[in-house]
């Protein structure tokens, strides 16, 4: 961009030079390379998805009410084994239908049928009432089919990097931007 | 205990039970095995009393009554008498009537400053059997 500054300018004209003087084959190299580097990583996220049998094993927290226990930009560790039976006191993540956005609360009542069939009420522990507002239009409870996990262990703060991508987008095009340049021109020696 | 219209819930009469309790608990008393629970490691505990029993309509009722979040540093003793329970006890549909087993247990959810969530029952708990007739006057 005009304006830029010498600096920067010196940069680019570096990086042009560095990409030009690597032969065909180590461009194929490195792209290669940078695949391996994606799809282990895709592999390692898929075979959380089995081993837990969450669809999202790893979430987000995205709001306060469940504090003090847990802040927005907390991460959680589910589970969601079908036979774990779903018992009052426990964390589930669920979603409500038709909605995407996953929520983070406590089981506050249950009521199984013989046949397996639950359907239970969740609370905010930070929140004066339960779940009610949040469900659907005139949906009183909840199904293990909401269910995307149990919350079995947790970090603080780690994932706030999310929340920041989150709000803020050029913040990660930058960051995917200085990752992609990287991979791609760094030599193995 | 009640027939009593819930309007938070499904537009139906269900059975509201009203229960008064006393926790004792000492969370620091090696007694309980509770002794080393607040460690380094414990940001708080979510404890709650939960009533648990079977109706002809559900093999299996869970009701959270009351609940207290108690964190590092605060009075690990509990002693509370005559308390009311927080939430209102609804059943799902009217098998709180002539009910003679409902179980209450102490429990809590550990929460650390980063690793596992684990979910403890207390060893105590009580049985409390609910009356075969509705009360028609407002006695809570």
């Amino acid at each position: 961009w005009p304006g830029s500054g010498g600096v920067c300018g010196g940069a680019a004209m570096d990086l042009f030079g560095d990409l030009r003087r690597m032969n065909k084959r180590q461009l194929y190299y490195q792209v290669l390379n940078f695949a391996m580097i994606v799809s282990s990583a895709l592999m390692i996220w898929k075979g959380l998805i089995v081993v837990t049998g969450s669809e999202s094993p790893i979430v987000v927290v995205l709001s306060g009410s469940m504090e003090p226990a847990f802040h927005r930009g907390d991460l959680l560790f589910l589970t969601n084994f079908h036979d774990d039976p779903i018992r009052a006191g426990e964390i589930v993540v669920f979603k409500v239908e038709g909605r995407d956005i996953p929520i983070v609360h406590r089981v506050i009542k249950v009521h199984e049928k013989g046949n397996g069939n639950i359907k239970f009420l969740t609370k905010g522990d930070n929140n004066e009432v339960d779940d009610r507002g949040l469900y659907k239009e005139g949906q009183n409870w909840l199904e293990k089919k909401d269910v995307v996990g149990r919350a079995r262990g947790f970090l603080p703060y780690v994932g706030m990097v999310t929340i920041i991508m989150n709000d803020y987008p050029k913040f990660k095009y930058a960051l995917l931007a200085v990752m992609g340049a990287y991979v791609l021109l760094k030599r193995e020696s | 205990r009640k027939n009593v219209e819930d309007f938070t819930g499904p537009r139906e009469r269900s059975d509201l039970g009203f229960v008064t309790f006393d926790i004792t608990a000492d969370i620091l008393n090696g007694k309980n095995g509770l002794q080393i629970i607040f460690d380094w490691n414990v940001k708080q505990l979510f404890l709650y009393l939960s009533a648990e029993y079977s109706t002809k309509n559900n093999a299996l009722n869970q009701v959270v009554l009351w609940d207290k979040i108690m964190l590092r540093g605060d009075n690990p003793r509990l002693s509370l008498k005559d308390m009311k329970s927080k939430y209102f006890f609804f059943d799902d549909g009217n098998g709180l009537k002539g009910n003679r087993n409902i179980t209450l247990t102490l429990s809590w959810n550990v929460v650390p400053n980063a690793g596992i969530l684990p979910l403890v029952t207390g060893s105590g708990h009580v049985s409390v059997p609910f009356p075969d007739t509705y009360e028609t006057t407002k006695s809570y």
